[in-house]
């Protein structure tokens, strides 16, 4: 089977997506455990646990999006403009993020420093959540006219199922940023992320349990590949042993593969997400013909054959740099002048 | 109000506010380059000192130039969905670039630079102060080329879709150097350069004046001065080169950058003035035959005015003319200032002139003011066009937005706004005020755990 351009692109989507969640989702699961420690010491080691990374991890969601309009403009205008108050919600997300992590730490005052840790705190669940949303909606489907354009409301968006997705977004951040700062802490911080880690994951399996139930019933085209291909049913057995895995592996203090075994679920996991859709990139259940799919929403085939060639020179000089930046700030948090 | 117009202010807040950072990178990116650049080369504390101090301020303005830039990439998909359907195919892939080759190397070394002083070597951290300034760089030519496009489209077909015409890309190249992106990228970096040199030249006169650090702020004083110049003279050539892109490419927007109503041979230049737009006059100085010869190297061919451009193809006028005026005189200013300036250091005078030193101190302003006329004249002199003569703005915006969506998100962005530029300015200034040694000491506190 050759892979055409539009599928070839929907890959690299794909990727980008993939490399936003494993990376910026422990940015926001610190986020969101932040509130939870209670020292402005261990807040700092928590917050520069992250320091030199979240910038680059959030360029990923760039990429999410700047990779949606070249390759699929009409996808990119539908989305954006249909969900026009939820981006609006990201956007106030990831901009109060931002600057609570940049002006937090600039002033000795408890009481500065409370605002922004609850700023940061917040921000952070809010963007979780609001993707969560997003997810939820591009799974279930959303109802589109002939023009492409989404008729419903803002209220719409938030369906029983939608939410449980989000949640679970949430849930899955959490787990995650906890393992990444149990790896990136020593001392006394550590004994602390030692206390969130199983509640954690505690709150991700039940989510996990809600979610795959509920996708059973209420969006059961994403099961549909996975019946007719038992090779590709593999793939949630695959993600049920290794998120099981990660709990044995914190047990055992294995830090680094716990995380490792975090990112490999969350590859397992977008994967279904992406089987189950494909080829469609929007899904409107009430009138299929009105959906969005990566063949009519695409660029032609010639850009998508030029953009393949940019991601193809410029991905391996992103991870190379990449792969440097965390390999100079490997190993245990430590303040200094430098530090947030 | 509508929809089209409360997409079109929001736009412009949006950007307006995002582009108070931008040039800050890039010319402090360059002024980091050059200051390192020195320490390296002369192992003088004071410009290793120096340096730190300007990566500290970088970083603020980083910080929220990535914030407020996030905002633009979803910018076009919400408000601006035809028009996304219409330029998606050709400009995708100048964002898509920009991504990847700008963002990341800003991004990714960015955290060497500040946090990275202690983990890297001296040459390596210069490595990736050179990193993060050619991505800041990197990030102006992407967005240049595709806002280029909009102004003057190359390399393309119109093709028609079940929603609507879409451009086509038919030659990449074509639409990379289209006729205005090259003269409109070294006009806005030397923008940027401008802010940085004038950033730099402002804070060191501040020094000067309070006679604390002194012996960095005149470096820093020379290094700003001297890259003002410089830049400044370049961006004389600049100018005329982008003028004359318009004049050949889009002459509605040149007749009304200079208020050219009425068609005639010789055809004058106000340096400064005002339009009159009832009676379709400019009041103020004008040099006969100016525009003519800057046009067409002659005295005597009169430039297109508007009279020859349909009435529905007319920009707004005064708002156009006065946008770019006001990026000229800031201009003129500028080089007053550097060149008083450069005049006073090279004879020494420069410390007991607190008047001139004060302008400096505020002059940090002018860069500001003249880019964000520039782009206001380049922007709206486009108008009623959102991509030149193939798609107009009000064609551009999502049609399925309601007003009260709108009003809510541009209160939304207001309030946002405001306190980040509050914040901005609050700990900016802080950060001047502690100034680079009071940074090295505020070092050896953390480095003893005892306090």
């Amino acid at each position: 089977m050759i892979i055409d351009a539009n599928t070839a692109f929907y890959f690299v989507i794909g990727i980008a997506v993939l490399m936003y969640v494993m990376l910026d989702g422990f940015d926001l699961g610190v986020g969101a455990l932040h509130l939870f420690a209670k020292t402005d010491e261990e807040r700092r080691i928590f917050l520069n646990a992250i320091g030199p990374v979240w910038d680059g991890n959030e360029v990923w969601i760039i990429i999410v999006v700047g990779g949606l309009f070249a390759g699929f403009p009409n996808a990119y205008a539908t989305i954006l403009s249909g969900f026009y108050s939820l981006f609006m919600i990201l956007i106030a997300g990831f901009i109060f993020r931002a600057a609570a992590i940049e002006f937090r730490s600039k002033r000795e005052s408890p009481r500065w420093r409370g605002l922004w840790d609850f700023v940061f705190c917040a921000a952070s669940l809010v963007v979780a959540f609001v993707i969560g949303i997003l997810l939820g909606n591009l799974i279930q489907g959303v109802p589109l006219d002939a023009e492409q354009n989404y008729t419903g409301d803002f209220f719409n968006l938030f369906s029983p199922y939608v939410l449980i997705v989000a949640l679970f977004a949430l849930s899955l951040c959490t787990m995650h940023g906890a393992i990444y700062l149990y790896m990136k802490t020593e001392g006394e911080a550590h004994q602390t992320v030692r206390r969130w880690i199983n509640p954690a994951i505690g709150f991700f399996l039940i989510a996990f349990f809600l979610v795959s139930l509920a996708t059973f019933f209420t969006a059961p085209h994403m099961i549909v590949p996975m019946r007719e291909n038992p090779l590709l049913g593999m793939i949630p057995l695959l993600a049920l042993v290794t998120i099981f895995s990660i709990p044995m592996l914190i047990k055992r203090e294995k830090a680094g593969w716990a995380f490792i075994s975090s990112c490999v679920s969350i590859l397992l996991l977008l994967s279904l997400y992406q089987i189950g859709t494909y080829p469609y990139l929007i899904y409107s259940p009430a009138i299929p013909e009105n959906s969005l799919t990566i063949y009519n929403a695409s660029s032609t085939e010639k850009t998508l054959k030029t953009l393949l060639l940019i991601v193809a020179i410029g991905i391996p000089l992103v991870l190379a740099y990449g792969f440097w930046v965390y390999r100079i700030f490997r190993g245990k948090v430590k303040l200094d002048s430098s530090s947030y | 109000m509508d929809v089209l117009l409360l997409s079109r202010i929001q736009f412009a807040i949006n950007i307006c506010f995002h582009y108070l950072y931008p040039p800050i990178s890039i010319g402090l990116g360059l002024m980091l380059v050059i200051m390192e650049g020195l320490y390296l080369k002369t192992k003088l504390p004071k410009y290793r000192e120096m340096t730190f101090f300007w990566i500290k301020i970088f970083a603020l303005v980083f910080a929220i130039g990535v914030a407020t830039g996030l905002v633009q990439g979803f910018a076009f998909g919400t408000n601006w969905a035809r028009f996304s359907r219409f330029v998606g195919d050709v400009f995708g892939s100048a964002l898509a670039s920009e991504g990847i080759f700008a963002f990341f190397l800003e991004a990714g070394f960015l955290g060497i630079l500040i946090f990275g002083k202690d983990r890297v070597g001296p040459k390596l951290h210069y490595l990736a102060t050179i990193c993060v300034c050619l991505g800041a760089h990197f990030s102006a030519v992407w967005i240049i080329i595709a806002n280029s496009w909009m102004q003057t489209p190359a390399g393309f077909h119109i093709e028609q879709t079940a929603t609507g015409p879409r451009a086509v890309i038919t030659d990449f190249w074509q639409m990379v150097f289209n006729p205005s992106s090259m003269d409109r990228l070294v006009h806005t970096i030397f923008g940027c350069w401008l802010t940085g040199a004038f950033f730099v030249m402002s804070v060191a006169a501040f020094y000067l004046l309070k006679k604390k650090h002194q012996e960095i702020a005149r470096s820093m004083m020379k290094i700003g001065l001297t890259v003002s110049l410089i830049v400044l003279g370049l961006q004389l050539f600049s100018g005329d080169r982008s003028a004359h892109y318009v004049a050949k490419h889009q002459p509605a927007k040149f007749a009304a950058l200079e208020g050219v109503y009425h068609t005639a041979p010789s055809t004058p230049m106000n340096i400064v003035g005002w339009i009159d737009e009832k009676k379709q006059q400019v009041h103020g100085f004008k040099i006969s035959g100016l525009l003519s010869f800057l046009t067409y190297r002659n005295l005597i061919d009169p430039v297109p005015g508007l009279d020859q451009i349909p009435r529905d193809e007319w920009p707004n006028v005064p708002l156009v003319f006065h946008s770019y005026h006001i990026m000229i005189l800031t201009w003129i200013a500028m080089l007053f200032v550097s060149v008083f300036g450069f005049w006073a250091l090279f004879r020494g005078t420069l410390e007991s002139k607190k008047k001139l030193l004060w302008i400096m101190v505020f002059s940090v302003l002018l860069p500001h003011i003249g880019q964000q006329a520039g782009w206001m004249a380049a922007e709206t002199g486009r108008q009623p066009w959102i991509v030149w003569k193939l798609l107009r703005t009000s064609e551009g915006v999502s049609h399925k937005l309601s007003k009260g969506q709108l009003i809510g998100s541009i209160n939304m962005f207001v309030v946002i706004y405001i306190l980040l530029f509050s914040l901005f300015i609050f700990l900016l200034d802080r950060k001047i005020k502690q100034g680079p040694e009071e940074l090295a000491l505020d070092e050896k506190l953390y480095r003893d755990p005892g306090k």
